[in-house]
């Protein structure tokens, strides 16, 4: 019991810290740092959907880049055409509605996932790692080579898209927005996590042969959890494309797959917030060490060195202890 | 006699060249408690994995309640009511024991497709949990980690999970390894009455209560049954002397 208030004070103390700063920014009018929390706020979110395969199902995929990059494409190519005027295909416009994006970008990555991951699923261990880097690839080569919507250099969002009540070229506005489903996609990963799909999950995770013994069948459980986490990731994507207002292959590379991995791993796998803990450390150390030197990751790679040597539960877990299941 | 609920006509199971399991028929009626021994490498694993679903059958077939079950997954056939405990103790580690048990009836109540109801306040997996876990005598470690329960508690936990199933048999691996004499005691005298509930399907190494319960007895040796029959058949049992008990008196 101790532990578990422990993290909620935890998670309280980031949740808070997390828009304070900004607030703080705004108050001081340093736009770059709302900049900078709108993008720890959007790859925490990212986080939160790999933390719901990766972390609640043990699901290492190293492909999520995909989905980020998906979501971001829909959200370039929908908005490009919302501007040139000219139709998508089949007749349909684009749109400068973010829900509209981010309802395509959500379903345009659950399909992915959905077929991904019925293909990748019947592997596991460093098998399943490498058939989802292989599709990520395949995706990632795909961009790169259609020159329809920029090729390898990519495609600008001239103009932000659109949200009611909101004008989203203000920063802090974009902030708000952005930390609103950051913690929406939190209370989904609390609510799931607390469910019987989460149970069966994590049960799934820990001991599958257990799990096929009392009568549930593992592949459907962790699919559904692969799309869901496929699709969190994806409106993520869509998100970093409006705040960049910019998508190119690079949101599909490995790299950007690696780092969302590390982003679970810095915060705490599994964890509520572990998601939220890792980006901003992951940012911190990007604006912190960036300024000094280009090689600023060497030193996210001794943190991350350190935290699997001798703090496997990330930061949260080495303040928080262990996670319990009553 | 009645219809039997589990039965496996001419099974066989081969690994390479080992023939672990050969030919093998065997049956459980309602209510019976039907032992299955042998000595180390008989193929009594092999058989339990084949029964459980665990392993397909090169041959033959298993009917479980009047329905071929030869190809269906572990999880099909627990969710018709196969309940079974592991020979070691295999549990969620992370979960505390009312949680495991927790587990096993979300899955008997038919499904885990349920997003946002937290389990932890859902009370018809809470009550029956907690009346489980005392029924085997877990009711003060109900939420203590399963990989902190000891060895003797993992074991009844693994009872406990195979209850929550309401199974139409039980299939129970070797419960009372490592339960020391006192436990051995007292687990007898509930498998005993759990006969009424559901048959058991028993592989089980301590003799004393193998004969204690058993209603029939099914010798395994070299993969093959080669004597079935009640506590007083298979002790008179000249072949079965050789083949095992003579061996262990021996011994």
């Amino acid at each position: 019991m101790v532990e578990k208030r422990r993290e909620w004070t935890l998670n309280a103390v980031l949740a808070i810290a997390l828009f304070a700063v900004p607030l703080a920014a705004l108050w001081l009018d340093e736009p770059f740092y709302i900049t900078l929390a709108t993008r720890v706020a959007i790859l925490a979110l990212a986080g939160v959907g790999l933390n719901i395969a990766l972390g609640l199902g043990g699901m290492v995929s190293f492909g999520h880049a995909a989905y980020f990059g998906i979501g971001g494409y829909v959200a370039g190519i929908l908005a490009h055409h919302a501007f040139s005027g000219q139709p998508l295909f089949l007749g349909l416009s684009g749109s400068n509605q973010m829900l509209v994006i981010w309802a395509v970008a959500m379903a345009i990555s659950a399909l992915a996932a959905l077929v991904i991951g019925a293909l990748s699923l019947r592997t596991s261990g460093i098998f399943f790692i490498m058939i989802t880097l292989a599709f990520a690839q395949m995706i990632f080569y795909f961009a790169l080579s259609w020159p329809a919507y920029g090729g390898e250099d990519g495609l600008p969002i001239f103009l932000r898209n659109q949200f009611p009540g909101l004008n989203t070229m203000r920063g802090w506005e974009m902030f708000v927005l952005s930390y609103a489903v950051l913690m929406l996609a939190l209370a989904l990963f609390a609510m799931l996590r607390g469910a019987r799909f989460g149970a069966a999950l994590m049960a799934i995770r820990q001991n599958p042969a257990r799990a096929a013994a009392v009568g549930i069948s593992p592949f459907g459980i962790k699919l559904t959890a692969f799309v869901i986490s496929g699709m969190i990731t994806g409106l993520a994507g869509a998100m970093m494309a409006e705040l960049t207002r910019f998508v190119s292959p690079a949101m599909m590379t490995w790299q950007m797959s690696g780092e969302l991995i590390v982003i679970i791993i810095l915060g705490g796998v599994g964890r509520l917030f572990g998601p939220v803990a890792g980006a901003g450390i992951l940012v911190a150390f990007e604006v912190l060490f960036g300024g000094l030197t280009e090689h600023w990751q060497f030193f996210l790679g001794l943190v991350l060195l350190g935290v699997v040597l001798f703090a496997r539960g990330g930061l949260i877990g080495l303040l928080a202890g262990r996670e319990r299941h009553g | 006699m009645a219809d039997p609920v589990l039965r496996l006509e001419g099974v066989s199971k081969s690994f390479a060249a080992l023939r672990a399991v050969q030919d093998v028929s065997l049956s459980l009626a309602p209510g019976e408690i039907h032992a299955l021994i042998g000595p180390n490498g008989a193929g009594k694993s092999t058989l339990m994995a084949l029964v459980s679903g665990a392993l397909a059958p090169d041959a033959g077939r298993i009917v479980f309640r009047g329905q071929d079950v030869t190809r269906l997954s572990v999880a099909q056939r627990a969710r018709m009511g196969l309940g079974r405990s592991f020979q070691v103790s295999s549990l969620i580690p992370e979960y505390s024991a009312r949680r495991n048990v927790m587990l096993a009836l979300q899955a008997r109540q038919g499904h885990s497709w349920r997003f946002f109801h937290p389990v932890s306040r859902d009370r018809s997996l809470m009550d029956p949990a907690r009346e489980i876990l005392r029924r085997v005598g877990l009711s003060g470690r109900a939420s203590v980690p399963s990989a902190e329960l000891s060895h003797g508690e993992r074991r009844l936990l693994e009872i406990a999970l195979a209850l929550a199933l309401q199974p139409a048999a039980f299939l129970l691996d070797e419960p009372m390894a490592g339960m020391g004499t006192e436990g051995t005691r007292q687990l007898t005298g509930f498998l005993d009455g759990l006969r009424a509930e559901a048959p058991i399907l028993l592989v089980e190494h301590d003799m004393d209560a193998v004969f204690a319960l058993a209603d029939r007895i099914s010798v395994l040796a070299g993969g093959r049954v080669i004597a079935s029959g009640t506590v007083a058949e298979i002790r008179a049992d000249a072949d079965v002397r050789r083949a095992y008990l003579g061996e262990e008196e021996g011994a």
